[in-house]
Formats: C-alpha cells, sequence, structure tokens
C-alpha cells in the first residue's frame, strides 16, 4: 500500500487500486435518476472485483443511458458512437485487442427501437460484452415521448396514451440466444452489483435488462418502469451473491435450498432460493417465468437464464494471442518476395 | 440437319479486308450456363497469344435464366475500352437472338447456335451455324454435365475460325481448373471436337483472324476487386467488415481467398492474424469498421452505393471523431437500387460530403487495376496519418472485369501508422497529452489506442461536441475551433495524396480531364482526335481534395472538357466550387447509360461541342 495511502487511510483493492481510480466526471443526468444508481454499481463491482480499468472498454449508443459510461471509469477508454449502433462499434473494437471486456450502456430507444437489429445480432455473435439496458419506458432527451418498451395503455404528459404492445428486452434476448440475460432494479441496488460482477465473469454476452426509472417522464407510482412500481412488485427468482475464484462459500445453505454456477474464471454465482425451484440454464423455462411475470403483472428479476457453451466471438476467430492492435509492420506486411508468388498466381501471357 | 454452314452474305469474301488483332467479339448466352468458363478460356487464349486483350461481362441482376453477354475487345494497339463495334456475335440465347443479329457490325460475323430455329435475314454479314447440341451429345460425357460444358463448343468453333491454337486452349484451361484433371478434360473435349468439326464442315468466308504477337508479355490478366484486396493485404489489412453487394462482394470474397496464404503468425501458424466480419448490414459494416479502426487496426469496409447510403451516418462520425478506416465504393449504376450490375461513376459529389453538417472526404480514385492494388495499401497509410475516413472509389468496370495489367509492385514505402502514443510514449511525456490537441501545428492530433495500460491513456470518443480532451461540449468558441481545425487537417492533406497524372501535348490548346475507369475510353479517343488534328493534354485526377496542378492545367487550357461517366457532371461541380472562377473554361462530358463509355462517344461529344 503506498504510503500516502496509508495515511489518508484511503481503502485499496487486491491490485492497489482506490474507489477513486473507478470513477468518472460528475453525471450530468437528473438527480433520482436510475442510470446513477446503475452507474455507482459499475464502479462499486468493477473495484470490488479488482479489475484494472484499462483492461475494460467502455460502449454507448445515444440517450440519457448513453451518456452514463462518461460518468464511471474514467481510466478506461470509452466510445460514445451512434444511436441504435454500439453493438457494431463495440465489435470492431474488441477485435483490436482480445483480452479486453466491452461494458457497454444502452436505453429502450437505443436497444428496443432504433437498435433491435443490431441487439439482435451482437446476441448471435456472443461478443465477450456486458450488455446493460437501462430501460425505463421513455425517451428522455427529447423530453417524455413513448419508448418501445411503454406499457400499454401508458400516459404520459403531451403524449396522449400509449396503444401498443411493449416490447421485453429480456424475452428478445433469451430468444435471440443470447448466453446471459438478467433482468434487475436500479431500486435494487446490490442485486444490480452482485449481477454486474456475474456478468464481468461470462465469457460471451451478457445482457442485464435493468428497470431504471426516469424521475422526470415517467416515475408515477402505477407505472411498471417508476421506482415505487418496482418495490412493491419485485419478485426475485433467487438471492444471487457473486463469489470470486478461490474464495470459499461462506454461507451455509441446505440440502436443495441454492443453486451454484461456475463461471468460466472459476467465480461462482450462488443462487439462495426464494419461493421456488428455478434453473437458469434451461430456456424454455425462463421464457415461461417471463411470460408468468408479464401476465401476473410482477418485476421479475434475477438471472434468467446462462448458457456456457457457446464460444465467444474471440473463441470462434481463434485471434492470435499476441494483441491484433500490438501487430508491428513486419507482422502484417506480407514479405517482398511474396509479391513475386502473388503475381504468378494471376493469369499471366 | 445441314451439315454445311449456311452463307447468307451479299458481300462476296474478297470484297471483305482482312482484320487481324483488331476487332470485339461478343458472345450472348443464358446466366447461369457456365458461359464463364467459354468466355475467360477465349480471352485468355487471345491474351497467351500476345495480343492486347480486355474483358467486360455484361450480366444482369438475376442467378439463372437472364441473359447475358460478354464482350472481347481484341486490340493490336493496345485499346482495351468497351468498342462501339460488335465485329463478331456468338448467339447461344433463343431470347436474345434477334437483337444479336441485329447488334452485328455491317460486314461482321453472326455465329449462332443452329439448335434455335429463327430465320437469319441479314446479308451484309458472314452468318455461321453449329451444331451445339449434337456435338456435345458426340462426347463421352455424364449428362447431368452437358449443359454446363455446351459453351464450349463456341469456343473450338471460334478457335478454329480465328486461329488459336488448341495447345493454348488447354493450358488456359488448367489454369482455370487449378490443374484439376476432370473438369480439364471434359471442356477441352467438347472444345476439341468442336474445334475438329469446325476444320472440317466450316469454310472460312470472313475477315477476321489472330496473328501472334508479343505486346502482352510481362503482363498479367485480373479485375479490380482482385488487386484492390491484394493491395489492402500488402497495407496490412486487420479488419474488414461488409454486408454482400453487387459489385462490391468479390472484393472481400478476394481477401478470404488469399489473406490465408499471405498472412500467417509465424509463432503460431493456426492462430488468425485478422477479422473478416460479415455484418447484418452496412450500419453495421461500417460500425464495426469504425470500432476496429479507433482499437488501431486497419479497417476497412466495402460497398456499393446503397450500402453507402446506410453507411453515412458513422462515416460523418468518424470524420469529426477522427477515426482512421478505409472504405471501398465499388460504384454501380444508382439512384436507388438502380442498375446493380452496371458500372456508373456517380457517387463522387455523395462521397465527397458524406455526412450531415460540414462534412468532407478524403477520396482516392484509381484509373487502373495497379492503381486498385497501389490505393489498397496507401489508403491506410492516409487513413492513419490524417485519423479520417478515406474512400476508395472505384466502379463495376474495374471491380468485376478482366484487365490487362503490369504486375503488382511491392509497396515502396514503409507503413505510415500515424500519431499513435503506446505506453513508453506517455511515460515519456509524464503523461501528459490530450487526444484533440494541435501539438505540431499540422491539425493532426495524437490518439491512443485501447488496451494502453498507461493510467493515462484512456479518453472518451464521442460524435458530439468535444474539447481537446475529447470531454463533452458545446462552448462555441470550441465548436468553431474544432470544426476550423478538421478543416486545416483535410486542406492539408492535398500533398500527400496520389498527385494527378498528366500529359501535356506540345501545342495542345484543349485540355482534358477524366477519372478512374474512363481512362482508356479517353486515351482512345484523344487517339481518334489527334488522328483528325485535334491535339489535346490530359489531366487523370487521382485524388480529392484537388492539388493546384489541376487549377494549373485548366488555366493553361482555353477550353477543359470533363469526360465522367454519370448524368450530372459531378466532377465537373466539384471542379466548379474548388475553382469558381474557372469554371466557365469546363464543358461537361457526362453520360450514363450502365456500360462503360466508349472512345466513339467521347470523340462524337468533343466534336460536336467544339462545332456548335
Amino acid at each position: 500500500m503506498p504510503e500516502d495511502a496509508k495515511s489518508l487511510r484511503i481503502q485499496l483493492n487486491q491490485i492497489g487500486l482506490s474507489k477513486a481510480d473507478y470513477r468518472g466526471n460528475p453525471t450530468t443526468l437528473c438527480q433520482g435518476c436510475g442510470h446513477n444508481s446503475i452507474a455507482s454499481q459499475i464502479i462499486s463491482a468493477c473495484y470490488e472485483l479488482d479489475i484494472l480499468p484499462e483492461d475494460l472498454v467502455k460502449f454507448s449508443g445515444i440517450g440519457c443511458s448513453s451518456k452514463s459510461p462518461a460518468y464511471f471509469l474514467n481510466r478506461s477508454f470509452g466510445f460514445n458512437g451512434l444511436h441504435g449502433r454500439m453493438p457494431s462499434l463495440a465489435t470492431g473494437a474488441l477485435c483490436g485487442d482480445h483480452t479486453l471486456k466491452g461494458i457497454a450502456v444502452s436505453g429502450d430507444g437505443d436497444t428496443a427501437s432504433i437498435g433491435m437489429g443490431q441487439f439482435k445480432h451482437v446476441l448471435r455473435r456472443n461478443l465477450r460484452l456486458v450488455y446493460i439496458i437501462e430501460n425505463n419506458g421513455v425517451y428522455g432527451l427529447t423530453k417524455g415521448q413513448f419508448s418501445a418498451t411503454a406499457d400499454e395503455g401508458l400516459s404520459l404528459k403531451s403524449q396522449g396514451t400509449n396503444p401498443y404492445m411493449p416490447i421485453d428486452i429480456a424475452w428478445e434476448a433469451v430468444v435471440g440466444h443470447a448466453t446471459f440475460v438478467a433482468r434487475s432494479f436500479a431500486g435494487d441496488p446490490k442485486q444490480v452489483k452482485e449481477l454486474i460482477k456475474a456478468a464481468l465473469s461470462h465469457d460471451g454476452i451478457a445482457v442485464l435488462d435493468i428497470i431504471s426509472p426516469c424521475v422526470t417522464f415517467n416515475n408515477k407510482d402505477d407505472t411498471t418502469h417508476s421506482y415505487a412500481w418496482g418495490k412493491e412488485h419485485e419478485v426475485a427468482l433467487h438471492e444471487l451473491s457473486y463469489v470470486p475464484p478461490e474464495e470459499e462459500i461462506l454461507v451455509e445453505y441446505g440440502e436443495g435450498e441454492f443453486e451454484e454456477v461456475t463461471m468460466y474464471n472459476g467465480s461462482k454465482v450462488v443462487l439462495k432460493k426464494v419461493d421456488r425451484d428455478y434453473d437458469p440454464c434451461d430456456r424454455i423455462a425462463a421464457l415461461n417465468m417471463l411470460e408468468e411475470a408479464n401476465a401476473n403483472q410482477y418485476l421479475l428479476t434475477g438471472l434468467i437464464y446462462i448458457d456456457q457453451c457457446p464460444p465467444s466471438l474471440m473463441e470462434i476467430y481463434n485471434l492470435s494471442e499476441t494483441p491484433l492492435n500490438r501487430f508491428t509492420e513486419k507482422q502484417i506486411r506480407p514479405p517482398k518476395n511474396s509479391i513475386k508468388t502473388v503475381n504468378q498466381m494471376m493469369f499471366s501471357a | 440437319m445441314p451439315d454445311k454452314q449456311q452463307i447468307e452474305t451479299g458481300l462476296s469474301i474478297t470484297q471483305l479486308p482482312e482484320k487481324v488483332n483488331d476487332f470485339s467479339i461478343t458472345i450472348g448466352t443464358v446466366n447461369g450456363s457456365g458461359s464463364q468458363t467459354s468466355n475467360l478460356t477465349i480471352l485468355r487464349s487471345i491474351f497467351k497469344m500476345g495480343i492486347p486483350v480486355s474483358g467486360k461481362n455484361l450480366f444482369p441482376s438475376n442467378i439463372k435464366g437472364l441473359p447475358t453477354w460478354f464482350t472481347i475487345r481484341v486490340s493490336k494497339d493496345g485499346f482495351i475500352a468497351l468498342s462501339d463495334k460488335r465485329e463478331i456475335v456468338v448467339a447461344m440465347n433463343p431470347s436474345t437472338f434477334d437483337d444479336d443479329l441485329a447488334s452485328v457490325s455491317p460486314g461482321g460475323v453472326f455465329l449462332y447456335s443452329e439448335d434455335i430455329k429463327s430465320p437469319v435475314d441479314r446479308t451484309d454479314i458472314v452468318v455461321y451455324t453449329m451444331p451445339v447440341k449434337r456435338l456435345i451429345s458426340d462426347v463421352d460425357i455424364p449428362s447431368n454435365l452437358r449443359e454446363y460444358v455446351a459453351n464450349m463448343v463456341y469456343v473450338g468453333v471460334l478457335a478454329y475460325l480465328l486461329d488459336i491454337d488448341m495447345k493454348r486452349i488447354r493450358q488456359v484451361l488448367e489454369h482455370h481448373f487449378k490443374e484439376k484433371v476432370k473438369p480439364v478434360e471434359i471442356n477441352f473435349q467438347v472444345t476439341e471436337h468442336a474445334f475438329n468439326w469446325a476444320e472440317q464442315n466450316v469454310e472460312k468466308q470472313d475477315p477476321h483472324r489472330l496473328e501472334p504477337m508479343d505486346t502482352t508479355q510481362g503482363y498479367i490478366l485480373t479485375d479490380g476487386n482482385t488487386a484492390a484486396a491484394l493491395g489492402s493485404i500488402y497495407g496490412g489489412i486487420q479488419f474488414a467488415s461488409w454486408y454482400p453487394i453487387t459489385p462490391a462482394t468479390s472484393l472481400i470474397e478476394s481477401l478470404l481467398e488469399y489473406l490465408p496464404l499471405l498472412r500467417k503468425d509465424p509463432n503460431h501458424p493456426d492462430k488468425n492474424t485478422y477479422v473478416i466480419l460479415q455484418a447484418e448490414d452496412e450500419l453495421a459494416a461500417i460500425g464495426m469498421a469504425v470500432g476496429a479502426g479507433w482499437a488501431g487496426l486497419r479497417s476497412m469496409t466495402s460497398t456499393s452505393g446503397p450500402g453507402l447510403s446506410l453507411m453515412t451516418e458513422y462515416a460523418g462520425m468518424a470524420y469529426f471523431a477522427e477515426v482512421p478506416l478505409v472504405i471501398w465504393d465499388v460504384q454501380r449504376a444508382g439512384p436507388s437500387t438502380g442498375l446493380p450490375t452496371r458500372t456508373a461513376q456517380g457517387d463522387l459529389t455523395f462521397v465527397n460530403f458524406i455526412g450531415h453538417g460540414d462534412t468532407q472526404q478524403i477520396i482516392l480514385l484509381p484509373g487502373s487495376v495497379n492503381e486498385c492494388f497501389e490505393f489498397g495499401w496507401k489508403a491506410f497509410d492516409l487513413a492513419e496519418r490524417f485519423q479520417t475516413p478515406v474512400f476508395v472509389l472505384s466502379d463495376l468496370d474495374f471491380g468485376m472485369n478482366q484487365w490487362m495489367a503490369k504486375p503488382f509492385d511491392y509497396p515502396d514505402v514503409p507503413l505510415d501508422r500515424g500519431k499513435v502514443l503506446w505506453e513508453e510514449d506517455l511515460e515519456r511525456i509524464s503523461g501528459i497529452w490530450a487526444r484533440y490537441r494541435d501539438v505540431d501545428g499540422d491539425g493532426i492530433p495524437y490518439r491512443t489506442i485501447p488496451g494502453n495500460h498507461h493510467p493515462r491513456a484512456a479518453y472518451f470518443t464521442r460524435g458530439s461536441g468535444h474539447d481537446e480532451n475529447a470531454d463533452y461540449s458545446e462552448d462555441n468558441i470550441n465548436w468553431h475551433d474544432m470544426l476550423s481545425r478538421l478543416k486545416y487537417k483535410y486542406e492539408s492533406s492535398r500533398d500527400f495524396l496520389p498527385p494527378p497524372v498528366l500529359q501535356i501535348v506540345e501545342g495542345a490548346d484543349i485540355g482534358v480531364i477524366g477519372f478512374g475507369s474512363t481512362d482508356p475510353a479517353i486515351q482512345e479517343a484523344r487517339f481518334l482526335l489527334e488522328r483528325d488534328g485535334i491535339k489535346t493534354s490530359y489531366l487523370r485526377i487521382r485524388a480529392i481534395p484537388f492539388v493546384d496542378e489541376v487549377r494549373q492545367f485548366i488555366h493553361q487550357h482555353s477550353q477543359t472538357y470533363v469526360i465522367e461517366m454519370n448524368r450530372d457532371g459531378q466532377l465537373n461541380q466539384l471542379l466548379s466550387i474548388e475553382y469558381p472562377g474557372l469554371s466557365t473554361r469546363c464543358i461537361s462530358i457526362a453520360f450514363t447509360d450502365g456500360l462503360p463509355l466508349t472512345a466513339k462517344f467521347i470523340f462524337d461529344a468533343l466534336i460536336s461541342h467544339k462545332e456548335k
């Protein structure tokens, strides 16, 4: 521990970084915005996981949510891309250095409207990316229009009543072959943090659909994207805790009371049973569960689905151990004598 | 069925002057019938005889069934543009028979399959028939392959009529099928059988003939997309994302063909050193390429008109956020879906300004297959040097047709990776740097690349207003300064771009400006003009923004004809913007019908304007 840190009694993690090393710029979002609480949990999760900020790359699209990567991890590279087209950007960028992991923040407009195409395709490719959707059912920066996840029948100031069925992002993710799908609630920071930790330990795409209330435009107590509704209707699938690699599971659980998922890096996600048995490896059960939650109007949270078998995009491409962006001229330009061979391959007189 | 050919010509044979190594052969077939092998065999055999040739495929947007034509220009003088004449026409497609017959130039040759039972009513040409079905049934080949080798019959008959050595045909087939014995044998058998039949049954009536030369020695025959892909490989390409679109698809397919041969990590031969990724659309294709370019890879995408429309927003963002990447636009005829399998130069103004707000992009304009190769690697150097998208405008004629070319030259300069700060560089400057600060006064800032582990390396890239530190900014002075620097950077790129190619003719008062694939037609037109006593100087533009030589050239000539393959005279428009004072000296000759320009069109257009 550095001397100055010691004297100031700054808490350092295993790699000698303080929480300040994970911070970003001050937020410019509204006070009480769910997105700010998620940004704090990202900071805490990375700090507690002893992740070097330089090993993460931040991505976002356009919208309130997409501004938030500026509010955490200043020591990580970040790219705030185009509306709905963050997934393609992340796909290309992570090929630059396959040892890096992506953490992306998007919104319900950015993902479920303009970005639905890229969202679906990044799932298929199983990019090593934590893909957080800060879902509030409304467009904030353009002042309160309905998004594609807005409830049918929702009434908003100067917008009238929404006549359309909402898109369920977690459902779309499971159907679209995402290999890690969770739903959470910004009003449940403990669960958000544990899920982010689990997602960061997943070797593939990890979708976190987080209900993150918009305090300015869509936070009335009776709407499903509000704090009050979430607090009242949240039903957790399980009590979820993340156990780092080589750490013992300290809490004693009884037989059949919990399920343990071992992640690729050796860490464990412990899912303590709440009301019923739930197997997050069963895709059909996941869809049934989501359907049931929607039908009965409750906010289902937790790890909905996980499949650790499919290879990630980087495994599929089988890239060299040296990151591609560290390759030298000699490694990327074929040698001089090869041009003769090339010309011989062409049709010549 | 008559064994002897019909001769229905009013001209006596002796009246026709002998035509040696100077004519074009147009072959009309059905798309998907395997005519490509036949047509390439003829083209390559003539090329192997040492005679300059070019091959242009006029094909439909269709998998199977619609008409397709292949034109081989044979020119002892080395003119390889599309010819306006059709001296020899081969008709294998019943649905285009009448038009094909009508298209034969007077005194020309019409060779057709006698299985097409249509009347031939022209007396000013020589007509030959060939019993295609019967000749095929004579040869012992599997019945399922017969349809595909039927087109080899006209290869054999033409070989007899024009004097192509069967040994050359075998060599060519061996190259085509990469030494695979069975297809070589089957195709050769049919060709040889047709040749023998013609030798015994056809009396040569027409004056067209081939004679070996030694002009093609040392040349290769290839297409612009292959050249572009190989050039990109020699430029160290590491990432390409794409979405299938004619006529750009074969560029990426060539990458996939040649990269495994040319790029191996010697320490890990089982691992890959590049990524070629087929995206879900062009919105994603360019998004990926921008991501990869930002992350320090030599990154590209290739597309054509409609795809380019979808790429617009990211192209503008990459300009503004200063991300290097290369975008190949293999142009086809637009607007909209347009003519997807026809050529044009209609994207020039669109690409020049692609992106909303004040956006100007660097454009390279290859004018030969060799330049497709050269600009293939140069584009990466320029993109990384100027931290901006670089567009390369090719077209379908270059991309998908067969061109004579000199062997490709190995790049003569090392890679230019631009201003990049890695860990040790940041260490040296104590981590004090700003992503968008113009330290050197050339408008080009320094950049860092993800994966750089220096704690001061990271910055936040955005398409929204940002200051030197890449932090969000709506400040008016900052915004103005940022846009001004980008303009300055663009302006200063001029001197690093491929300069125009100049051909100044002593005493010429007329200037001609062109770019891209129209070069052979322009050269031939200038030859025709000079024959008629009209001298022209020529400047071929190879990049935008223009250099001062362009201004001087226009200034030095009383009239400058700007020749291009589009409706609106787009290069002329850009010249008018750049040199408003000289715009009255420029005369636009712009035309597009989906086909490559011919020398005759340029000649006629120029003469008719002069006479006005």
